[in-house]
């Protein structure tokens, strides 16, 4: 199976493709838009912010091909923030592959922004990317910015406000939480996507 | 809800994991990688890997033991030690850590956590504060704690240090409070409940952890988001699923 970690410059690139290993998978980086499109199945990383990551794909000429891709996709973090239709953090068109605008945390007492740390996940909906996740295991979060509850979330996480952790639209999947830094949970997520 | 973090400290020179009593005099507690994975498996949530020697000698962190543990370990770790550049932090976020933390060149040359910020987002960006309280009761920073012959006394305030490295863009603040550092006799609650009220981002707690009821006065009333420390993990003297176990007994948040 080829795996693909598309290369739009996020720093957590590094860390994603050692857990894939650690499952056996090893995946290759690249920008390049046909190994992209014959890949069985895409990760879409990220660590940043989103004006910049959009202009990378743009630079790359990616947008286009990310859009029409039909096997199954993974973003991750600033990668799933991307699959949606606009972020607030820098006014940002995104992919507009979930019809989602991603918001900034409003700060309160007690709650600090970036949200960081480890969150209990609580399943909305069955699906495949589930498989074997008990309510209120936790994943570890790092993010200021996120993406509301909606048609498209598998799963929420808390922080003040429920919202979305895990998210699918057709093939296209989304993990706010760092799965390839959230242990056996994290573990077990990046396998049923690589089962997809 | 969000746990509060258990975060296990390392502090690495020549590439093996050492301690030392108040910043002096260091033990070898053993080799990093082996160290990362016991505590992985003891359920820490996070850890911090501090090359305690590169700011002092005017060097960046050693890459090669960043990817070793990245490609062993599966919880986020930090890594700090003379990163003074954007493409030095590159470097180290790229060999897998999930944030780099600055400290002495942050006090250099502010300007440092902008760039940082601008160029991984805030969330990558951890500020470390060496901090000491004076004779004249003001606690003000200290820089290159990491050799005794080279630390220094600033004349700058802790607690303005800490206002100004969040403008700047720190996602979040390690206090180290140097004076209980390494003693065991309690975090500084009375330094890290300052800190808090002025800390809008995540504070982590560092120095003086000695028993479990310390971690949990920390939480409760000091809310720190992490507590972190060394000798009385690496000693064995606090086992981490033991006193998770106490937290959750005392109503706070942790992953179990």
């Amino acid at each position: 199976m080829a795996v693909v970690l598309v290369d739009a410059g996020g720093t957590n690139i590094g860390s994603v493709r050692y857990a894939l290993q650690r499952l056996g998978a090893d995946a290759a980086l690249t920008a390049d838009a046909a190994t992209i499109r014959a890949a069985d199945k895409v990760i879409l990383p990220g660590v940043g912010a989103a004006g910049p990551g959009m202009a990378r794909l743009r630079e790359l000429g990616l947008v286009e091909l990310l859009r029409s891709l039909r096997q199954p996709v993974l973003g991750v973090c600033l990668g799933m923030q991307l699959l949606c239709a606009h972020s607030e953090e820098g006014d940002t068109v995104c992919l507009g592959l979930i019809p989602a605008t991603v918001r900034r945390f409003a700060e309160r007492p007690g709650l600090r922004v970036p949200h960081m740390g480890w969150n209990g996940l609580s399943v909305q909906r069955e699906h495949p990317l589930l498989t074997g996740l008990a309510d209120g295991e936790q994943a570890y979060f790092v993010h200021s910015y996120a993406v509301p509850a909606g048609e498209w979330t598998l799963a929420t996480a808390d922080y003040g406000v429920p919202f979305s952790a895990v998210v699918a639209r057709d093939n296209f999947h989304g993990m706010q939480f760092h799965p390839e830094r959230s242990a056996a949970v994290g573990a077990k997520l990046l396998k049923n996507f690589l089962d997809l | 809800m969000l746990s509060r973090r258990i975060i296990p400290c390392l502090d690495v020179r020549d590439g093996q994991v050492v301690k030392g009593v108040r910043f002096r005099d260091h033990v070898v507690m053993g080799e990093i990688v082996e160290l990362a994975l016991r505590y992985r498996d003891e359920g820490a949530d996070e850890l911090v890997f501090y090359d305690i020697t590169a700011s002092p000698e005017g060097r960046s962190v050693d890459r090669g033991w960043v990817e070793k543990v990245a490609r062993a370990i599966d919880i986020p770790f930090c890594v700090a030690g003379g990163i003074r550049s954007v493409d030095e932090a590159r470097a180290v976020l790229h060999a897998g850590a999930d944030k780099i933390s600055v400290n002495s060149p942050a006090l250099e040359r502010p300007e440092l956590i902008d760039e940082l910020a601008a160029a991984f987002g805030v969330q990558c960006v951890v500020v470390g504060i060496d901090s000491l309280r004076d004779a004249d009761g003001e606690w003000r920073v200290r820089q290159y704690t990491g050799d005794p012959a080279k630390t220094q006394a600033l004349a700058r305030r802790t607690m303005d240090w800490m206002i100004e490295a969040q403008q700047r863009g720190a996602g979040e603040i390690v206090l180290n409070c140097m004076g209980s550092d390494g003693v065991r006799r309690g975090y500084d609650l009375e330094q890290l409940s300052r800190a808090r009220a002025i800390c809008r981002v995540p504070l982590i707690a560092s120095g003086g952890a000695g028993e479990p009821e310390h971690f949990r006065n920390a939480f409760v009333d000091a809310d720190v988001d992490g507590a972190l420390a060394a000798s009385v993990f690496h000693s064995g003297a606090i086992a981490i699923p033991a006193l998770k176990r106490y937290l959750q007994e005392q109503g706070v948040a942790v992953r179990s």
